[in-house]
């Protein structure tokens, strides 16, 4: 019996020695120049150009990448590779003054022909087709000289020089014949060390940079499938950033000031409780108001995202030039929506699919989406497709729902109304003609034509915009710099400090 | 012969790997959902998606995409991973290497906890202690592991701050942050096999202790504790071998929970992206390895059965 019991002692021992023997090597790392960034959605690969996916621009864009010109703060473009740069009357050519002092991580200038390089390719067939289409109303690009570089346009296009601030408008150093799509390089403040795949992204700084220094040594981006394990890596103090709390309603988590500093600020996604305009009775203008009046958004925010998220009203995020405040159009009114379904003819009722696809934010949105609408009389068939092949393929391609719940997190997508092959089948001539025209407009034109188009699209219930999702991120106290709203795909590190 | 038994076995055992993998693409192949589509995303053409579809070779017959795919998975070549164009076979390799440490340090574990402490539970089982110990293996039993997980995360990680919360380091970046990054997700793993293998040992043991030989040891002056090990252990062994077998299977499955509540770059991460990717190349090549490794875990315990026990042996010879 004694015997058995110093077993079990000696089980225990060796046990609780190989607990100690690692415990011991676990230093916290108290160097502040490196930055642990806890991320979601890792690259499917890393050159942009070839990949498609957000996670690729989220690590790359401005910190090892950058663009002749780049959007500030309020939305207006202004000036990164290309100091200056100046337009022909009709607006139809641009001439780019390349800065003199820009270099790329490799020491050599950024010339005017790295440039046309980059942008050839982009345009290239090598692109994805998502790339490509930026390009199509590139008519010539060409190099004048060592610095200057020309770009014909075949028409005015304000949305084209906006493009050339996202991941199609990147330059890429030429030397280096190194396969981009395993070994960046670029012109930015960091340069890419090392993609552990499935876990993390390590960057260093640029230590010849030409602008404003880097300031950290080493930035990694780690990545987690799972939001939970990337909170509490972040309490354990594993993590300095959580780039965008996925959960919002994890966010009491970190409610510890003395630790934690959290941002609240705008995202590009809409939320879009979107209509098949195919479908017979969504046809029916007094059919989108009535829902539009039948949900209770504020509510839905409260119920289903912790009551974080804007209310926006039309397709476009606060952070747009053309912004206004459409989410009083069609107010909660369930009164009003039984008398506008009685009107259009469906006072005995209506049946309606709605396919949701299975993200955080899908099946609860729907319960509720369907709750509401039970309550006008209007029997909502709620199913839940997996994403994305499943939704893609019978909602998306086949067009084979009346409505389903999606976030919309491409940047400036207002115009993906204007196309009516796409899923919802929304076609308006005039909304369309607004966007061709705000497009080749003046700056002032275009404000004020995307401000009328987004008008339309809210008047005539083409959808209803349930929420913007929030931008949410988190960091220790010693960070500083981080910009609440997100108006990029980049998760750009050069306003980010260290306290000291 | 206990030879061609084992010959027989392994017959069988190629003739279901053969099915399994035939199974297996089958089923991926019968997923809903088209890569093509996945990959072009919300701006894709149904042209485009055509076009990229026979690129991807996904216009071919089945049975010619079943034979390149399986001739090329004898020699570790799976193609190419659709989603970020680079070989499979690496990809796999470097996982693997994730999860055979999370799964070997887990079974070790949980045989080390569950010998003793099955053993006691026996011994002692008319006793508090005893008792004690039987209740808590039934309470660890009824644990998910990934709960176990993200306690253990609470305590140690985020409270006491004493071990990562989650990641990975490779041995050969530092051999400590490696083991400190794998205490949590392996003791995690290893709370649940701990408790249903020391239920085996606690039940074989209370058997060897009712055995006439194991009254006859005692009775030539052996104690208990003695004639338990010297006659007891190689018994328990045998039922012991098959329940680490079978549960090795199960581990297997665990440690794909594990390794998201951990932020492990192991199999089952790389699984489940790759499901929801519908990056089919990648799930045949995953599923593959893993119905594999479990027909040759239980092939394994069949061949170790015949050289423990002496009788399934005689078994053999007879017929």
């Amino acid at each position: 019996m004694r015997r058995a019991r110093t077993l079990g002692i000696v089980a225990a021992l060796l046990l609780s020695t190989l607990l100690g023997a690692c415990t011991q090597p676990l230093e916290q790392d108290t160097g502040a120049s490196t930055l642990e960034i806890g991320a979601t959605g890792e690259p499917a690969g890393l050159d942009m150009i070839t990949v498609s996916g957000a996670g690729t621009p989220f690590v790359l864009l401005y910190n090892v990448y950058e663009t002749l010109v780049k959007l500030d703060g309020d939305g207006n473009i202004r000036p990164l590779l290309a100091s200056e740069w100046t337009t022909s009357q009709d607006n139809t050519v641009y001439t780019f003054t390349l800065d003199h002092g820009a270099r790329f991580a490799s020491g050599t200038d950024v010339t005017a022909a790295a440039v046309v390089a980059s942008f050839e390719r982009s345009r290239s067939d090598e692109a994805t087709d998502q790339i490509r289409a930026k390009w199509a109303v590139v008519d010539a690009i060409e190099a004048i000289g060592d610095d200057t570089v020309e770009v014909t346009l075949t028409q005015a296009s304000n949305r084209w020089l906006y493009e050339m601030t996202g991941p199609a408008g990147i330059v890429a150093d030429p030397t280096g014949d190194a396969d981009l799509n395993t070994s960046p390089a670029g012109s930015g403040p960091y340069e890419f060390v090392s993609w552990d795949e499935g876990a993390s992204i390590e960057l260093r700084a640029n230590d010849g940079y030409w602008g404003t220094p880097a300031r950290f040594d080493e930035v990694t981006f780690r990545y987690y499938a799972d939001p939970n394990a990337m909170n509490t890596a972040m309490l354990a103090g594993q993590l300095d950033i959580i780039s965008n709390l996925t959960t919002p309603q994890a966010i009491e988590q970190f409610a510890d000031e003395s630790r934690f500093k959290v941002y609240e600020g705008t995202t590009d996604g809409e939320v879009v409780l979107g209509f098949n305009h195919r479908t017979e009775a969504l046809q029916d203008l007094k059919v989108g108001q009535a829902i539009n009046h039948a949900i209770d958004r504020q509510a839905l925010v409260d119920a289903v995202w912790g009551g974080k998220g804007t209310l926006i009203g039309s397709m476009v995020p606060p952070t747009d030039p053309w912004y206004e405040d459409l989410s009083d159009t069609y107010p909660y009114d369930p009164d009003e929506a039984r008398r506008l379904l009685a009107e259009a003819g469906y006072a005995d009722g209506l049946t309606l699919r709605l396919r949701v696809p299975n993200l955080p934010y899908g099946p609860p949105s729907g319960r509720f989406v369907a709750a509401q609408l039970e309550e006008v009389g209007i029997t909502v068939e709620l199913d839940e497709l997996e994403f994305p092949a499943r939704w893609l393929e019978l909602v998306f391609t086949n067009h084979d729902y009346d409505m389903t719940v999606v976030a919309h997190v491409e940047p400036r997508d207002l115009d993906a109304f204007a196309n009516p092959d796409y899923y919802w089948g929304y076609d308006n001539p005039r909304f369309q003609r607004l966007i061709a025209e705000a497009d080749a407009g003046t700056w002032e034109e275009q404000v004020t034509k995307l401000q009328e188009a987004a008008r339309i699209l809210a008047e005539d219930a083409a959808a209803d915009w349930l929420f913007l999702l929030p931008n949410i991120v988190v960091t220790t106290t010693d960070i500083s710099g981080i910009q609440a709203n997100q108006i990029s795909l980049s998760f750009d590190l050069t306003t980010i400090a260290a306290r000291s | 012969m206990a030879l061609r038994r084992v010959g027989e076995r392994a017959a069988w055992l190629l003739a279901s790997l053969l099915l399994a993998s035939l199974l297996i693409f089958a089923a991926t192949n019968a997923l809903p959902g088209d890569v093509a589509q996945v990959m072009l995303g919300t701006n894709a053409t149904p042209g485009e998606a055509a076009r990229l579809r026979a690129e991807l070779g996904l216009d071919q017959p089945f049975l010619v995409r079943y034979m390149e795919w399986i001739w090329g998975a004898l020699r570790f070549d799976f193609g190419e991973s659709y989603i970020t164009g680079k070989p499979i076979a690496p990809l796999i390799a470097s996982r693997l290497a994730v999860s055979a440490w999370l799964i070997l340090f887990g079974m070790i574990v949980a045989v080390l906890i569950a010998l003793p402490a099955g053993a006691y539970a026996a011994v002692r089982r008319r006793h508090a202690d005893g008792v004690a110990v039987s209740a808590l293996s039934q309470i660890g039993l009824a644990v998910p592991a990934f709960w176990a997980g993200i306690w253990l995360v609470v305590i140690f990680a985020v409270n006491l701050q004493w071990l990562p919360a989650g990641g990975y380091v490779t041995p050969q970046e530092s051999v400590g942050q490696w083991l400190a990054h794998l205490v949590l997700p392996v003791t995690s793993l290893a709370i649940v096999q701990a408790s249903i293998i020391s239920r085996y040992v606690r039940g074989s043991v209370i058997e060897v202790l009712h055995e006439d030989y194991f009254r006859t040891a005692r009775a030539v002056g052996w104690s208990r504790t003695g004639a338990l090990m010297r006659h007891g252990l190689r018994n328990t062994g045998i039922s012991l071998l098959t329940v680490i077998g079978l549960q090795l299977a199960t581990l297997l499955v665990g440690a794909i929970i594990i390794e998201q509540v951990f932020a492990l770059p192991g199999l089952g991460s790389s699984l489940l992206l790759a499901v929801s990717q519908r990056d089919l190349g990648v799930v045949q090549a995953i599923v593959l390895l893993l119905v594999w490794a479990v027909l040759a875990i239980n092939f394994l315990v069949d061949v170790a059965y015949q050289l423990i026990d002496p009788r399934l042996r005689r078994v053999g010879d007879d017929r």
